[in-house]
């Protein structure tokens, strides 16, 4: 993943007008997922939050798809080089676990880019947490529901080929953990999935 | 060592050593399916260590981060329960080690969601959709295992009683977790262990299999880093590079 380059002119034209919060997340969006380079870190809602700080420095607060994901290194150095490109001297990253990531943060202009990259964007919520996360409030059953062998609502997936949603799911698992293997029943082309989380 | 730092290490290890058997296991599942699977809920397993481990590590203050917890420690030092080490098997024998570990997994970790160490209530909340969906799967595979032929459902029987022994170290509560109970850091080991037997007996009657007897002899003392032989050469093999070449960095 290549981070943009720096460029001196156009750093040091940054430089002379101090940037808002708004042209860093024009930045940011430029900043590609190492994993799938179509939709940008803020597409999939891995950044949180940005601030620019009194004393000129650059707060952003990013947060993990899934606890293993190994890009977060190379999204994390990925941030500060194209920040450090746009003169931004000193930048500071935050890990945020809380609330934990969801695909319901993604952008419907991201879901539309993977799309036309070939993968199914995701479809519904499936695992339904929000029950549990009430905290002491939390439902005593929603433990329950969450791990329960009945059967779940369908999903129903559309290929990002042919369109149709005739598809059947080939494994949970595909080739990152925010992926299944999907084929499609009527143009028989196989895809992947990208899972609600 | 800090009670909370101990139980971190504990929480930790259990996710390494389960995370590096079924690294082990990577290119020889029984269908690409089953692989890939395998080798995800490694790679969430191995996420969820680093999170305890840099905590622990901060805690501690010795200046020990994830990488030397993991690589830097004996045997004796390892946490984990007896269970996490047994060996891979045959397939029933990993499935089923991971349907016990899960179940316990899952119910700690919606426990551990209203902690009151706002830490490890966020590193729990961020696990809870992984746990979730590791139960479901290997509670499924048990269900297709235990109710299919002839021959998978005897094997998948034997795994169940052979491991049945190494399931009930994580509800033997030593004065760490009691400690970490009293705190409200923990969820107490009665609720976790009605709930872990109820969902094991609703598999289990789905699967066709008999569930061993809940008051059976249980063993323990992994979490004390006692530890069976089985330890030693998971140990060896993963610590090999920083054992062969200390410090070595990418």
């Amino acid at each position: 993943m290549a981070a943009t380059p720096a460029d001196p002119s156009r750093a040091g034209s940054s430089l002379a007008a101090t940037p808002d919060a708004a042209q860093v997340w024009a930045w940011l969006a430029e900043v590609s997922d190492p994993e799938i380079p179509v939709i940008s870190i803020v597409d999939l809602g891995i950044v949180r939050d940005v601030r620019l700080a009194a004393d000129g420095a650059c707060d952003v607060t990013i947060t993990p798809t899934y606890s293993g994901c190994p890009a977060m290194q190379v999204i994390a150095d990925a941030i500060t080089d194209a920040l450090h490109a746009h003169g931004l001297q000193t930048v500071r990253l935050h890990n945020q676990l809380s609330p934990a990531w969801t695909t319901d943060w993604m952008s419907e202009d991201g879901k539309a880019k993977l799309k036309g990259y070939g993968i199914a964007p995701p479809a519904q919520q499936v695992i339904d947490i929000s029950g549990l996360r009430a905290g002491r409030n939390a439902n005593a059953n929603a433990a329950l529901t969450a791990i329960s062998r009945r059967p779940q609502p369908r999903l129903v997936v559309a290929c990002p080929n042919c369109g149709s949603t005739h598809t059947e799911i080939t494994s949970q698992f595909g080739s990152t953990p925010c992926k299944a293997l999907y084929k499609c029943l009527d143009c028989r082309e196989p895809f992947d999935y990208f899972k609600c989380h | 060592m800090d009670n909370k730092v101990n139980y971190l290490l504990r929480l930790g290890d259990n996710a390494l050593i389960l995370s590096q058997q079924l690294s082990q296991l990577c290119g020889k599942g029984p269908a690409l399916e089953e692989d890939m699977a395998l080798t995800n809920v490694a790679l969430d397993l191995l996420g969820q260590t680093r999170l305890w481990f840099e905590y622990a590590g901060e805690l501690e203050g010795a200046g020990r981060d994830e990488d030397k917890l993991a690589y830097h420690r004996d045997a004796h030092d390892f946490k984990n329960c007896l269970l996490l080490e047994q060996p891979n098997g045959n397939y029933a024998d990993t499935m089923m080690r991971q349907f016990y570990f899960d179940c316990w997994h899952y119910f700690l970790i919606v426990g551990l969601t209203r902690s009151v160490d706002v830490r490890i209530a966020a590193i729990a909340e961020k696990s809870l959709k992984e746990v979730t969906y590791h139960l479901r799967r290997s509670g499924d595979l048990i269900v297709r295992m235990g109710d299919g032929t002839e021959l998978s459902r005897a094997k998948t029987q034997a795994a169940a009683d052979e491991l049945w022994m190494y399931s009930g170290e994580v509800f033997a509560y030593d004065a760490i977790d009691e400690a970490m109970v009293a705190e409200g850091i923990a969820p107490p080991a009665d609720e976790l262990r009605a709930q872990w037997l109820a969902h094991v007996a609703e598999i289990f009657a789905e699967a066709t299999l008999t569930m061993p007897p809940a008051d059976a002899w249980m063993q323990k003392g992994g979490k004390q880093g006692r530890h069976s032989e089985h330890l030693g050469f998971i140990l060896a093999e993963m610590q090999f590079l920083q054992r062969a070449y200390p410090g070595a960095t990418w």
